[in-house]
């Protein structure tokens, strides 16, 4: 056990290297010289030249790249390029707005995509699993801000029932906080629904035709009983699905929040990409990356917990 | 040589022309895909059939509703809506089409060399391609858009990048599947090399998929297409729906229609390439056309079966009786019958063998008896009693409490009928607590005895072990005690030797036996050996083609076997040399000799 979190953390760290690296190459690359995003367009060539001194741009990029990778590794990643603050504390600012959103589509998936996993896993032909068929299809290649704007235009410009735009945070007021994220959570929570709940159905049908849940009949269990052990067997492949949607939430949610106005870590990667800040995009990236191993670890552990045969192999 | 090693191409063409053909009598495939070629033809064709300049300003039409002139109206720009929207279209196939060859290109290749060659080259690829699943692909997207002056082709090719990881997956599981038919192997050893059998096999194997995965492909590039335009990426000169709807999400509070146009334009393709996609899977995946709904309640359409077999006792001194048993399958060509009017009994501390090869209708006889047949299968009976009551006619619910208190089942393979996320422990105690009404304790302590008493001499370890920490004889043994921990009065064992060791066989049929004689139960067990009837059975009953063909006594069966095909089982377990020719040979022989007694 012991062995298998070091090791799983050993290559998160080094999937954390890799990636931040590759982005640093990738962002100096494609843009090239930031200092026009920076100052805009009315901006002199004498002033564009003193900020491109300013931020060591006139180093090779790879003495730039070690400069900012030693810091990196030890937490500092550096300040922004736009207003001199540290990335730590701006992102530090953002993030709780994008984890609630994220946070609160993930349980909504998990809690209604179980319900209607479990319901049409125990009548596969009914017409609970027929609307989900379909409905996963759409909901499945529909893009969360196509999503977020059919919710939009339906409960907050027409009924009203929610706020179009904004974020209240939790400490100001926790009713007006979970008004502000339920439509957001909602657009990027309904794919991620259909997706479980059809894994759990599919699992549902291939774990009832196994030889043990006959058996655990024949023992006289109620179909209750039944349904419980086969849950259990169905649900890796859902939770499966519920960790790579949350790691596609993270993603998906620069669009949602911009629509909805959030102030998360979505909406400081648009703007920092639109002005080229890339102490900022960096910081995103690391943020993020870190979000997708902490996530893919926790799913193994409880894969594992769920069936230890996984555990050892 | 290699015409030989190679299938015909014939057949592959013939599949492709049939999965079209029933791809087009699918209603819900067929408009998918007449939508998605409408807008692909609008696309390529809307300089043509656009009615004005898509960029032409007319400060007039500025949030103008729909008119004759101006069919969805002008936007915040005033401009004509239609025309910019059937540009659009043009961006959108365009871009989507960039992204799957790009996704294509890199996934493909890379996935069927990393199956086909395993080791390192797949360690490698997968390597790679779970890294570019990591890599947060908005802000990588946003970044090059930033950079490159949001050049439209390199954005979707770096859309394609992303969508790579989905394509190599796809080629990876097909190209080893395909690695390990046979024929592939036959193509190496007839000389072939490894670009003629990639080029050959595995490009034709991972056809269909990667046409599927296109589907899905390009209606997520379409997603992330026009999500970056919402958010601003793209050249003002080139309409797209993503600037579209964000022009109209700034005015949805006054003029919705200007959000509505381009959101329904984009649904609908997006959710015509979905469904295309799911058709096809479908098609792909089920060979066979659904077996049609039967009716609840209706009865399988019986044959006119004579009863076989023999009862032996009365109702009241039977454990188990079975009179006119039929069993039948739902399938595609209407009803199956698999068992067909066996009759059967047994009595306390009665050993009853129902023998017979596989597909004979025997474990089918008794999962009907135990109410446990699959879900597509239907028996029927004139009656049926456990203990003297008839319990043909009860509801379910109490049919089933028989199970695990009456009736406790002994199954045929060790280990997948214990359930692999559970201890074994757990297994054990859970029924005798939830049927039994024990407390955790007692029932823990019935557990530890049960299995001291099937030979498991450290039964606190195995309590604690999950099933695949033990070996097969051991899991017999469990679910040997499991079934026997409630006391049934009838034990029914499904095969229970055939899955194990040669020297574990005997041992597991001799516990059977000191458990049946200790019980005083009755015994079925199921079984395709005579030699374990010999071992253990007082009463037989052989059985072909879902009929009893012959039942008795031991004794009179093994000295006089009435039926040639009994004559000939017997033969084949005493040589061990169970010859599937020999067995229809005697089988023939019943058959017509049943013919001549018609005939004469």
């Amino acid at each position: 056990m012991i062995r298998f979190t070091i090791r799983r953390l050993l290559s998160g760290v080094v999937l954390l290297l890799v990636v931040t690296s590759a982005t640093f190459f990738l962002a100096h690359l494609a843009i090239g010289d930031p200092t026009a995003g920076l100052l805009g367009n009315n901006a002199t060539p004498d002033q564009r030249a003193a900020l491109h001194e300013q931020l060591g741009l006139d180093r090779p990029l790879i003495t730039q790249f070690w400069d900012w990778f030693s810091h990196a590794v030890r937490g500092d990643f550096g300040t922004s390029w736009r207003n001199f603050q540290p990335v730590s504390d701006q992102i530090a600012l953002r993030v709780p707005v994008t984890l609630s959103v994220v946070l609160a589509a993930t349980l909504l998936a998990a809690v209604v995509g179980l319900a209607v996993g479990i319901a049409t896993g125990l009548r596969p032909d009914g017409i609970l699993a027929r609307v989900l068929k379909v409905a996963s299809v759409v909901l499945f290649a529909l893009p969360g801000f196509w999503v977020s704007l059919v919710l939009v235009m339906t409960f907050a410009v027409r009924l009203k029932w929610f706020p179009a735009v904004g974020y209240v945070p939790l400490t100001q007021s926790p009713s007006a906080w979970l008004s502000s994220i339920t439509l957001p959570s909602v657009a990027l929570a309904l794919a991620a629904i259909v997706m479980i709940a059809e894994q759990l159905r599919n699992g549902f049908m291939e774990v009832t035709k196994q030889d043990f849940v006959r058996t655990l009949r024949a023992r006289g269990l109620s179909s209750r009983r039944v349904t419980t052990h086969v849950l259990r067997n169905a649900s890796p492949a859902a939770l499966t699905v519920l960790a790579v949607m949350f790691v596609g939430l993270l993603g998906g949610a620069i669009v949602v929040e911009i629509i909805f106005n959030l102030p998360g870590i979505g909406s400081l990667t648009q703007s920092a990409a639109q002005i080229g800040d890339i102490p900022i995009l960096l910081g995103l990236t690391a943020v993020t990356v870190v979000f997708v191993v902490l996530v893919n670890f926790l799913l193994d552990l409880v894969l594992g917990w769920i069936n230890p045969k996984v555990r050892e192999s | 040589m290699t015409e030989a090693v190679l299938p015909p191409p014939g057949d592959a063409v013939q599949a492709q022309r049939r999965l079209w053909s029933r791809f087009l009598r699918r209603p819900l495939g067929v408009t998918a895909l007449a939508v998605f070629l409408f807008v692909v033809l609008v696309g390529l064709f809307a300089p043509l059939l656009a009615p004005h300049d898509p960029n032409l300003v007319d400060l007039g039409l500025t949030q103008a509703p729909p008119s004759s002139e101006h069919w969805m109206g002008g936007d915040s720009a005033g401009r004509d809506i239609f025309s910019r929207l059937l540009y659009g279209a043009r961006t959108t196939v365009y871009g989507a089409a960039v992204a799957c060859l790009v996704g294509v290109g890199l996934g493909v290749p890379a996935g069927v060399a990393a199956g086909y060659f395993g080791g390192i080259t797949d360690r490698i690829c997968s390597w790679i391609s779970d890294g570019v699943q990591s890599v947060p692909g908005m802000i990588v997207l946003l970044i090059v858009a930033a950079g490159t002056g949001a050049d439209f082709t390199v954005l979707m090719v770096t859309v394609g990048a992303f969508m790579a990881p989905g394509y190599y997956r796809i080629s990876r599981s097909r190209a080893l599947a395909v690695r390990k038919e046979p024929y592939v192997d036959a193509a190496r050893v007839a000389g072939l090399t490894h670009t003629r059998i990639l080029h050959a096999h595995m490009f034709r194997a991972v056809r269909a998929p990667v046409i599927i995965q296109s589907a899905l492909t390009a209606g997520i590039a379409m997603g992330m297409q026009t999500g970056l335009q919402f958010l601003g990426v793209g050249t003002a000169s080139t309409p797209d729906w993503g600037q579209m709807m964000n022009d109209g999400f700034r005015t949805m509070g006054t003029h919705p229609l200007i959000l509505l146009w381009p959101s329904v334009a984009l649904g609908v393709t997006i959710a015509a390439l979905a469904f295309m996609g799911s058709t096809l899977a479908d098609l792909v995946s089920v060979r066979t056309e659904p077996v049609p709904r039967r009716r609840r309640g209706a009865r399988p359409a019986d044959e006119t079966t004579a009863r076989t077999g023999e009862l032996a006792h009365t109702v009241e001194r039977s454990v188990l009786r079975i009179e006119n048993l039929r069993v039948a399958y739902a399938t595609a060509h209407g009803d199956k019958q698999v068992v067909r009017g066996v009759c059967l009994d047994v009595a306390p501390g009665e050993v009853l063998g129902i023998v017979g090869e596989s597909g004979s209708g025997k474990s089918q006889t008794m999962f009907s008896a135990l109410d446990l047949l699959p879900a597509d299968g239907r028996a029927t009976c004139d009656g049926i009693w456990v203990g003297g009551q008839a319990v043909g006619d009860l509801p379910r619910a109490k049919r089933h409490a028989l199970l695990g208190t009456r009736i406790g089942y002994v199954p045929q393979e060790p280990m997948s009928n214990l359930d692999p996320c559970y201890t074994i422990g757990h297994q054990l105690v859970e029924p005798l607590r939830a049927v039994h009404g024990l407390t955790k304790a007692q029932a823990r302590d019935r557990a530890r005895e049960v299995l001291l008493q099937v030979g498991i001499t450290d039964p606190d370890r195995v309590l604690a072990s999950y099933p695949h920490q033990v070996s097969g004889g051991m899991a017999q043994r469990v679910l040997i005690a499991g079934a026997v921990a409630g006391k049934p009065d009838l034990l029914v064992a499904d095969e229970p030797t055939t899955a194990l060791d040669v020297t574990v066989q005997a041992e597991v049929l001799e516990l059977l036996r000191e458990l049946q004689q200790e019980y005083r139960m009755a015994l079925v067990i199921v079984t395709h050996n005579f030699g374990v009837v010999a071992d253990i059975c007082d009463r037989v009953a052989v059985m072909k083609d879902g009929r009893i063909i012959e039942s008795g006594t031991v004794e009179r069966i093994f000295a006089a076997p009435a039926d040639p095909y009994t004559a000939e089982l017997i033969r084949a377990s005493q040589d061990d040399t169970e010859s599937r020719d020999d067995l229809d040979a005697a089988w023939n022989e019943t058959e017509a000799e049943a013919g001549r007694k018609v005939h004469t």
